[in-house]
């Protein structure tokens, strides 16, 4: 038995966290000016909603557990365009119900953080098992192919500051934005000290003073690939809005020349700016032959392998991938411009992988990928490691 | 009867443009009404927002000059409820057609439930006018469309008794044909809470002609149906959108964060790794979650991660918690240093954690169980053999705190400081101390 004996402490010196994911990620939303929540129950995400509809209406907000997740979205939407920052959270079969109002987001260009909190697929799977399976699913998940933005935390504290940074793109690009969680990094609790949360910055709303305005202005996508400032219901003009294809005026049309510029601006908002989303973490050794690449949950599983094999006298690199959607290329290629190998570790079935071997064609890259609800050990990549 | 229109200084919210819809097709008059009534109720366009569902009756809000939403088949009144919780100052109102009654009916429960505070029109023409014709919700029986081609077999829908015996604060059923419809709609927008009009009308590019139907066979279908028209249902319940403001406010407190002092520095040479196996419902997350904080104490850093069936009450309970003298980036358990088997859930579970550990590591199993077999040590320890009694639930505890004064993984004192906080704190240091007495053997 260990006895303290003259090893207390009488000052107070370190005072840590012992907390969770889903904790920061409620924490960021708040701080990133989250007015709005609406979700539906479902393991692992629930907590953030209970949180969420604890917290918001002391704050002035509004909390609203939907009848389901097509009205939870929905209730989102409406909210987000009368003003709020609104944010949802669920896992995997509740994105499949999001799928349709992704789309409807994205062409009514409204600003939503969507957290998926993985747990482990297909259909219902193991609710209360961590996986990574819904990356590809938020990038393709509605119809036409268009962009989105998402993000990834592989800590506690980046999940505050991810979820905050969330808040800012999708002001910024009038967009929904991704937090892709899983279950270990949003219920697993552990000691965070306090300092390591990070503010990011959210800016505010661009809105069109409707006092300026008279009459209202022609709305959207001009010019191409800049964003133009909301206009919120209850201002001084009528708003129209619609998720068909549709003119400057919001009324519909089918007409090619005006539906392509609509459609190519929702392509150009992002893909003009990909540096002002590329969020990566790169630890790089002079002479390693190895790039080891993670994300969310596996990317703290790269850290610790860096470590030891490091201890050991080995020489490594890491990449830990922030900004999953748009694929950050640039920052990839740099990061492994050195290297031979790319091991890029995964708990879906190598999801990740393909992008790496469009934007490495000339790397080995080594794929380590588990579906079995296991998490992937520092001791599995620091085989690969020679 | 008819109200004679007043001349009122309110512009029409209609635009210039004619209604797209077919001759003959009864959407046209309902949105007559519907700008009638929103001049009554002398509202500037970007007072009203006209959310809009789909079909032919989805393209309503284009000839409005207000303020409009045209979203997804079903969903308008998710949209429309975003809305109003956001401006409960605006007027805001649904149209859709009864399919979307059909693919959004969850939404119109739930809206009629809530009582918010907006209204819907249905523009209810018993089919599917934009598809085809086919049938939708309130198709009545033995009704030919191309998707029920020997007749309909479904009972329709009664809108209006759907809402209104489930808490809306108005629901109205009618048809186009109706002189007071205006009248009808104004009073379901002044209303505070959930307004339903279920207004019938005629599609005559598909229903008529299927079914040689018309304006004398609505009302005869209203009749044989057994349905009444006028406002049905009244409820005064509050509204929801300003119930919820009501509540809100203070009530409280905000989020609660654990933060732990370190008020020890205590060397740690190595990661340990502390896991205890039990039953749903056993208090074993707690338990655990004691000694997770317990290396806090010293100056640690810890990790607990929770694995319990969906159902959370019962099965199994296993708690793994790392202890480590720097940060955890990774929170998985390859073998533990210490097991604490509970009861039989958690014996179940334990298979791969005995098989991984080593004759250095130890192993704390309730008596009743059998002996595992394993490399580690295993020591055995009786509840019963307490002198103040130890309750099923209160095991984990019990156990923990002998295992942690027997391995030392943290400091005992650290452990029972702990265990001694917060509203349980007395209770938890009485189970600590009859646990740590238990005999082992
Ligand atoms: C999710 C989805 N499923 C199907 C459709 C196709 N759709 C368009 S309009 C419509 C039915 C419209 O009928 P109703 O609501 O009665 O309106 P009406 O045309 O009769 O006014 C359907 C099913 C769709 N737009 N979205
Ligand atoms: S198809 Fe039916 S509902 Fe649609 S415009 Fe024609 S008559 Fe009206
Ligand atoms: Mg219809």
């Amino acid at each position: 038995m260990t006895a303290l004996g003259g090893l207390r402490i009488t000052t107070a010196s370190i005072e840590r966290e012992f907390t969770d994911g889903a904790t920061a990620i409620v924490r960021g939303a708040l701080a990133g000016g989250c007015n709005f929540f609406a979700g539906y129950p479902i393991t692992p995400a629930s907590p953030i909603l209970m949180m969420m509809l604890r917290d918001l209406p002391a704050r002035g907000g509004i909390g609203m557990q939907g009848e389901d997740e097509m009205a939870s979205i929905g209730m989102c939407i409406g909210a987000a365009m009368s003003g709020a920052r609104a944010m949802t959270a669920t896992a995997g079969p509740g994105i499949s119900l999001y799928s349709e109002n992704i789309g409807l987001a994205l062409i009514g260009e409204v600003p939503l953080v969507i957290v998926d909190v993985q747990r482990l697929g297909p259909s219902t799977g193991a609710a209360t098992t961590t996986a990574q399976g819904d990356i590809q699913f938020v990038r393709w998940g509605t119809a036409g192919g268009f962009p989105i933005i998402a993000l990834c935390p592989s800590t506690i504290a980046e999940c505050y500051t991810l979820t905050m940074k969330a808040f800012d793109l999708a002001e910024r690009f009038r967009c929904p934005v991704f937090l892709m969680a899983d279950k270990e990094l949003a219920l697993t609790m552990r000691t965070v000290d306090p300092a390591d949360y990070e503010d990011a910055v959210v800016r505010e709303r661009p809105v069109i003073d409707p006092e300026d305005l008279d009459p209202p202005a022609e709305y959207r996508y001009e010019p191409p690939g800049e964003v133009v400032p909301m206009q919120l219901y209850g201002g001084k003009h009528p708003v129209r809005f619609t998720g068909s294809t549709h003119d400057q005026h919001a009324y519909i049309t089918k007409q090619p020349e005006i539906v392509g510029p609509l459609n190519q601006h929702l392509i150009s908002k992002i893909d003009d700016h990909l540096d002002e989303i590329a969020l990566v973490d790169t630890d790089l050794e002079d002479g390693a032959n190895t790039l080891l690449a993670g994300y969310g949950v596996t990317a703290g599983s790269v850290r610790e392998a860096v470590a030891a094999a490091r201890a050991e006298g080995t020489k490594v690199s890491s990449i830990t991938i922030q900004s999953l959607w748009p694929i950050p290329e640039r920052q990839i290629r740099d990061a492994a411009s050195d290297v031979d190998r790319v091991v890029m570790a995964e708990l879906n079935p190598g999801l990740y992988k393909r992008e790496l071997e469009r934007v490495l064609p000339d790397k080995e890259i080594v794929s380590i990928a588990r579906t079995d609800g296991v998490l992937i050990s520092p001791s599995q990549l620091l085989e690969v490691i020679e | 009867m008819s109200t004679p229109i007043e001349l009122l200084p309110n512009p029409s919210l209609r635009t210039e443009a004619d209604y797209p819809f077919c001759p003959g097709c009864g959407h046209g008059p309902v949105l007559d009404a519907l700008n009638e009534a929103l001049m009554k109720l002398q509202l500037a366009p970007q007072e009203v927002v006209i959310v809009s569902d789909i079909g032919c009756s989805g393209l309503s809000d284009q000839y409005f000059t207000t303020s409009a939403f045209h979203g997804l088949h079903g969903r308008s009144i998710t949209y429309a409820t975003g809305i109003k919780l956001m401006r409960p100052d605006l007027a805001v109102v649904v149209i859709m057609g009864d399919g979307g009654t059909g693919i959004g009916g969850a939404h119109m429960l739930s809206a009629a439930r809530r009582n918010i505070g907006i209204t819907v029109l249905v523009l209810n023409n018993f089919n599917f006018g934009m598809t085809g014709g086919q049938h939708s919700t309130t198709t009545p029986e033995g009704f030919l469309t191309p998707t029920t081609p020997s007749g309909n077999l479904e009972a329709p829908l009664d809108i209006c008794a759907t809402v209104g015996v489930n808490g809306a604060a108005y629901s109205y059923r009618g048809t186009s044909f109706d002189h007071d419809l205006a009248d009808r709609i104004a009073e379901g927008v002044a209303t505070e809470g959930f307004a339903m009009l279920d207004v019938w009308d005629l599609c005559t590019a598909y229903f008529v002609r299927n079914n040689q139907f018309g304006r004398r066979q609505i009302d005869a279908t209203m009749e044989a149906l057994g349905l009444e028209s006028g406002v049905l249902y009244r409820s005064d319940k509050p509204e929801f959108a300003a119930a919820y403001r009501k509540l809100a406010g203070g009530q409280h407190e905000g989020l609660r964060v654990k933060r732990v002092k370190a008020t020890a520095a205590v060397r740690l040479d190595k990661r340990m790794h502390f896991v205890v196996a039990g039953s749903a419902g056993g208090r074993v997350r707690s338990a655990a979650r004691l000694v997770a904080t317990a290396a806090m104490r010293a100056g640690w850093w810890s990790a607990q991660r929770d694995d319990y069936p969906i159902t959370v009450k019962s099965g199994h309970s296993v708690s793994e918690v790392i202890i480590s003298p720097g940060e955890i980036h990774y929170s998985g358990i390859e073998r533990p240093n210490v097991l604490v088997v509970v009861s039989e859930d958690g014996y179940g579970k334990a298979g791969p954690y005995l098989a991984s550990m080593t004759p250095d590591d130890t192993v704390f199993v309730v008596a009743d169980l059998p002996r595992p077999d394993t490399a580690a040590e295993v020591i055995t320890i009786d509840p019963n053999q307490s002198d103040v009694r130890i309750a099923k639930a209160a095991r984990a505890l019990a156990m923990v705190a002998k295992a942690v004064q027997t391995s030392g993984v943290v400091p005992f004192e650290l452990f029972e400081e702990s265990a001694g906080e917060g509203g349980f704190g007395e209770k938890n240091l009485e189970l600590v101390a009859a646990g740590v007495g238990l005999p082992a053997g």
